[in-house]
């Protein structure tokens, strides 16, 4: 497998509202090197379907890992939910015998095989771990200090710690490492690794927005003028539903949010306008046109 | 200290007066047969849980603790009928936390999938489902967005195998789920 080369998930979420986080990635992976390979089927990960049946998240899960070893590549997931559901799928089916067993047989209806041949990524573990923060450092060329920004990192990243394990779940600074690269500065805040609630918000609102109002309290309470995020729904939770949170709260934080790869865009030298800043619901030109 | 008190005054509060009728003792055993829910009696009520649960500090019902325990006593139609069950966000506090690796959003994801099986589910599940069934991704994406896509010189979105997925929901018994639900 060269090392570069990678099968992007999508997922469901990016292409139903979150474009401007995949037209970044795509701009700023191509000109570190990156070489994405489409998908050449897709279902959803599983993700939305494990609280009502186990067992078809699992399968519907290794059905795409089943197309990434057709492939003889790793995927590389931009959303947490994702990289979190096909990881641990991934190295579960590994290591359980009898679980593979099990899922080969729902495979099998479909003419699959579970093998194990392929390993799960999400975009922050290529970034740092793949292409590494040296030719990231090498390739900004518009250092964006003196930004000063607030990380959110999300749960499915760094937890269980069991299943993902490249970073420190009480304290995780891969992304943090990624945001200091571009010369923005990356600030402590209180409760750094909570939740940011999106996933029960189908079944009730309120506590996914009381999370993320506490969470843009946090980060407004130590002076950031921006909120980094790695995941569609946590951008969804904060950018989009910020007005929201506003009204509901009678509040106003006014804080943009930005995919990273639209921070680390902006310090590779691209435009506002190519890294989509305009689909961002909270406005960010202020902290553009520094 | 003063939201560990509150906490533990709001639980007191909620006390609940059982029927042996209400206790089905095979329950924990039932339990600890699905994947990932093995560890249910090692649960030794310490509390971790519900303290460093995100929801648990929002809602006034919610606790991971709580709901071990009701597991533990076998208060399955209770716990099966609780709609605070689809409250748990899943951000695996819990599982990094707890001193026993009891994995309580395991637990709190197989009581998930008894109830779907012995009740229903929420309609926001149902909705997910369906729109998988459908076109294989879990929120329907509009011809306006795919034409967008062209627009922006995004690729072309990869398509579902359709057949392949029917079958699926079929032998994963997720189907008649739906059906039955949608009746
Ligand atoms: S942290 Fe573990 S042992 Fe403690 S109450 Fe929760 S489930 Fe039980
Ligand atoms: S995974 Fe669920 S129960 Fe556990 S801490 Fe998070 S929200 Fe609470």
């Amino acid at each position: 497998m060269p090392e570069l080369n990678y099968l992007i998930f999508l997922g469901c979420v990016i292409p139903y509202r979150i474009s401007s986080y995949e037209i970044s990635t795509r701009k700023v992976l191509d000109k570190l090197g990156v070489e994405l390979v489409e998908m050449p089927e897709f279902n959803c990960c599983g993700f939305p379907l494990d609280p009502i049946n186990h067992d078809m998240m699992l399968t519907l899960a290794a059905q795409n890992l089943c197309l990434a070893e057709q492939q003889n590549l790793n995927i590389m997931t931009l959303c947490n939910g994702c990289f979190g559901t096909l990881n641990h799928v991934n190295k579960e089916l590994k290591e359980d015998k009898k679980l593979r067993e099990k899922v080969n047989v729902y495979l099998k209806e479909i003419g699959m095989e579970f093998e194990g041949t392929t390993k799960v990524k999400h975009l922050i573990h290529v970034l740092a771990e793949n292409i590494g923060v040296e030719r990231i450092k090498d390739a900004v060329q518009n250092p964006l200090n003196p930004l000063r920004v607030a990380q959110h990192s999300g749960c499915h990243i760094i937890r269980p710690a069991k299943y993902v394990g490249s970073d420190d779940p009480e304290n995780p600074t891969v992304l943090k490492k990624l945001i200091n690269v571009t010369g923005a500065e990356c600030l402590n805040y209180l409760d750094e690794m909570e939740c940011c609630g999106a996933p029960i918000i189908g079944v009730n609102e309120k506590l996914p927005l009381q999370l993320a109002r506490e969470k843009l309290d946090h980060i407004r309470a130590v002076g950031a003028q921006a909120l980094i995020t790695v995941c569609p729904f946590c951008h969804m939770m904060y950018d989009l539903n910020q007005p929201r949170i506003e009204k509901t709260f009678n509040e106003k934080f006014g804080i943009p949010v930005l995919h990273y790869t639209q921070l680390l865009g902006l310090a590779m030298g691209f435009s506002p306008e190519e890294l989509a800043f305009k689909q961002l619901r909270v406005n960010a030109s202020e902290i553009v046109t520094k | 200290m003063s939201e560990n008190k509150e906490t533990q005054e709001k639980e007191s509060g909620q006390k609940m007066v059982l029927k042996a009728s209400d206790i089905d003792p095979k329950f924990k055993y039932e339990i600890s047969k699905i994947p990932g829910s093995e560890k249910v009696m090692l649960c030794f009520q310490c509390g971790t849980c519900t303290a460093d649960c995100p929801i648990a500090r929002f809602d006034d019902f919610y606790r991971p603790r709580k709901l071990i325990r009701m597991a533990q006593l076998g208060l399955k139609d209770k716990l099966l009928s609780d709609d605070v069950i689809w409250l748990c966000s899943t951000c695996f506090t819990c599982i990094d936390h707890c001193p026993q690796d009891v994995g309580i959003a395991s637990i709190v994801r197989a009581l998930r999938n008894l109830s779907v099986k012995e009740r229903d589910m929420p309609v926001a599940y149902k909705e997910l489902a369906s729109n998988i069934r459908k076109t294989g991704y879990a929120y329907i994406i509009s011809g306006m967005r795919l034409k967008k896509r062209e627009s922006e010189g995004l690729p072309s979105l990869p398509k579902a195998d359709l057949k392949n997925i029917a079958k699926l929901f079929g032998t994963t018994g997720l189907s008649k789920m739906l059906e039955k639900v949608e009746t």
